[in-house]
């Protein structure tokens, strides 16, 4: 089975943002990066699947110059070979722009199953790996918690809302927007890195792409969520006012 | 509550390494911060080493990182460096299990070794299957290793060894100590042994009452009329280099080691000092006396990652001395110990709680000074090489 698991390196979490000059994107200087959260979940499903049935799993990454290392990180962790779609502008694309790039990337590849995360942890639009789907006009599933490969299909658990789980069958090739901490991930081995040395890398320039059409969806504004103090006084009994208290600080403040 | 630990990098070290040099780091880290962090307090209190980690640690290549075949990862130095410092970040005694069975007793198998014997231990010992121990200290030498009394006696083509080994890391759970003797038919020729511990006359009694690396194994070692085949002996080792050249390996890994404990600190009394508050409900951060610690840990932090980049640097292009190890670990244990002191007068009254990592690292890096050539000892090594006069 060949696979192939879009990724995206996004900052580290609990770094400390700044916006930068244009009001339009972070300050990107002295940020640290890694791999998007699910797409590392995305990558252990797709070398767990490599593990069970053999074949091939190839890392796809679009991204500036940095973005190396985290292809590096997929090749140490068990990655065959990886796409790493050169580009600057990532902040200035939609989905559309960046979907588009990738499809046209992989689109001789034939491959049998597309992994990625659900969603970014900077954007968080959770559409690129469906509009890809679309784009390379196969099937799609989302939220996916569990992957079984038979032949020429594939059975798969996906997450509804309120603990309620659908499973689908689905045709191959399909593509999958794998849910977080569906499994352990494992560590890089100090022997993988090494031998991510010799792996393969194709380096595809964003230029030789298609151009895709204008953006329709545009970054107005980025801010930081901006503090308000309020006091509210809750009136009753004691064990109203804890009840009343209990309610706000679970749907209101969302704290418990 | 200890804190999530956060990189410390003032001056953009993290942009001169290479991308494999970070991914290294980074990868130890988050090993050391999922398997080590959430267990070590309780492992120094109960006085336990954790066993468990043995396995999942030769997983990830942390055995004889730096050697080539045989299993081991192939790392440079700079690489094998950056993997103590996050093992030290997490406990010394942990770093010290790793720089033993890695530098101290992988190392000399490698280097003195025959193929016979490099076959049969090294791909064992890096996956951690078994486990080595290094005989050099006796009880009454230490600093002055030549003074050794355990003597090698020859008989037929048998060695029989006795003698008294102290203060050696691993000792009771190692298969194979390295012991070092000296040679009765060759005028006292100090050369080094694989003795599997099973031996009949070799025994490990481990010491106890620890202040220090209670996380990490500590023995005596007793060896009596212990009989070797010929083919014990390590047929390159010859003279006290010998084991020095083992050393050497292991302070350099030191000199990252303690860096890390010093990170761990200063990072705890920065994130304690930005949340504790005290006079005029400030953070006692804002307070003028504890800036001066901080900027001071931050400032001797960045001095001692320069020049463990540089003496890894040197190491890799073959041309580091002995000297620049010294160097290297006298410095960054000496500030590391002093973080410590300071972080421990940041935090308080809750520096000495084992909430905390600072106190443990601050007994640890007690042994951490004495162990692998005293504070003193690199002084005199360091004075010799500038001066030409040996002052021991």
């Amino acid at each position: 089975m060949k696979i192939i698991v879009a990724i995206k390196q996004v900052p580290v979490r609990d770094s400390n943002l700044r916006i930068d000059a244009s009001g339009h994107w972070i300050d990107e200087d002295d940020l640290s990066y890694e791999i998007n959260e699910p797409d590392a979940y995305a990558l252990e499903e797709a070398l767990q699947l490599k593990e069970k049935h053999g074949g091939e799993v190839v890392a796809l990454l679009a991204g500036p110059e940095r973005g190396s290392q985290t292809i590096r990180e997929a090749l140490a962790k068990g990655a065959d070979r990886a796409i790493h779609i050169e580009c600057d502008d990532l902040a200035s694309l939609d989905t559309l722009g960046i979907a588009n790039r990738l499809a046209a990337a992989i689109k001789d590849e034939k491959a049998d199953l597309i992994l990625t995360g659900l969603q970014s942890d900077d954007l968080g639009l959770g559409q690129t790996g469906v509009v890809l789907a679309e784009l390379l006009g196969i099937p799609h599933a989302t939220i996916i918690m569990q992957v079984e490969a038979a032949s020429g299909s594939i059975k798969v658990k996906r997450e509804l809302e309120d603990g309620w789980f659908q499973h689908v069958e689905m045709p191959l090739p399909a593509l999958l927007t794998i849910q977080s901490g569906i499994s352990k991930l494992r560590y890089a081995t100090l022997m993988g890195i090494k031998k991510a040395k010799t792996k393969e890398v194709r380096r595809v320039s964003a230029g030789d792409l298609p151009q895709a059409a204008a953006a329709t969806v545009t970054i107005e504004r980025v801010y930081l969520p901006e503090k308000k103090k309020e006091t509210q006084l809750i009136d009753g009994s004691p064990k109203e006012a804890a009840a009343k208290l209990v309610e706000k600080l679970k749907f209101e403040v969302r704290v418990i | 509550m200890a804190f999530k630990f956060k990189n410390v990098d003032f001056i953009g070290f993290d942009a001169i390494l290479s991308e494999d040099e970070r991914l290294v780091r980074d990868t130890a880290r988050r090993f050391i911060d999922d398997n080590l962090i959430p267990i070590i307090e309780e492992c120094n209190r109960e006085g336990r080493f954790p066993r468990e980690l043995v396995k999942p640690m030769g997983e990830m290549g942390f055995f004889g990182a730096n050697l080539h075949g045989y299993g081991c990862a192939g790392m440079s130095n700079v690489e094998y460096g950056l993997v103590t410092q996050e093992m030290e970040r997490g406990d010394s005694g942990i770093r010290s299990f790793v720089s033993v069975q890695s530098a101290l007793v992988m190392y000399p198998i490698y280097t003195f070794g025959s193929d016979e014997q490099k076959d049969e231990w090294l791909p064992a010992m890096a996956k951690g299957e078994k486990l080595g121990c290094f005989g050099l200290t006796e009880p009454d030498f230490g600093s002055n290793p030549g003074g050794m009394r355990t003597r090698a006696r020859r008989d037929g083509t048998d060695y029989i060894l006795n003698g008294e080994k102290m203060w050696i890391t691993s000792g009771s759970i190692a298969d194979v100590a390295v012991i070092w003797a000296k040679m009765e038919d060759e005028n006292d020729l100090v050369r080094g042994f694989l003795v599997p511990t099973k031996t009949p006359g070799f025994r490990a009694y481990d010491v106890h009452g620890k202040w220090s690396l209670r996380a990490s194994v500590t023995s005596g070692l007793s060896l009596q009329d212990v009989r070797l085949p010929a083919s014990a002996l390590l047929p390159g080792s010859g003279g006290l280099k010998s084991p020095l050249m083992c050393l050497n390996q292991a302070r350099y890994g030191i000199g990252w080691g303690a860096l890390g404990a010093a990170m761990s600190c200063y990072d705890t009394a920065l994130q304690y000092s930005l949340m504790r508050k005290q006079f005029r409900d400030q953070p006692i951060a804002s307070h003028q006396l504890v800036q001066e610690k901080l900027a001071w840990m931050i400032t001797e932090i960045t001095k001692g990652q320069l020049l463990s980049l540089q003496v890894g640097r040197l190491k890799d292009s073959g041309k580091v001395s002995h000297e620049h190890i010294s160097m290297a670990k006298r410095n960054n244990v000496a500030i590391a110990l002093e973080c410590a002191r300071m972080a421990r007068d940041v935090l308080g009254a809750n520096g000495i709680s084992d909430d905390y990592p600072v106190m443990r690292h601050m007994m640890n890096l007690e042994s951490v000074k004495t162990y692998e050539g005293t504070q003193d000892i690199h002084t005199l090594i360091i004075g010799q090489a500038i001066t030409g006069i040996a002052a021991f």
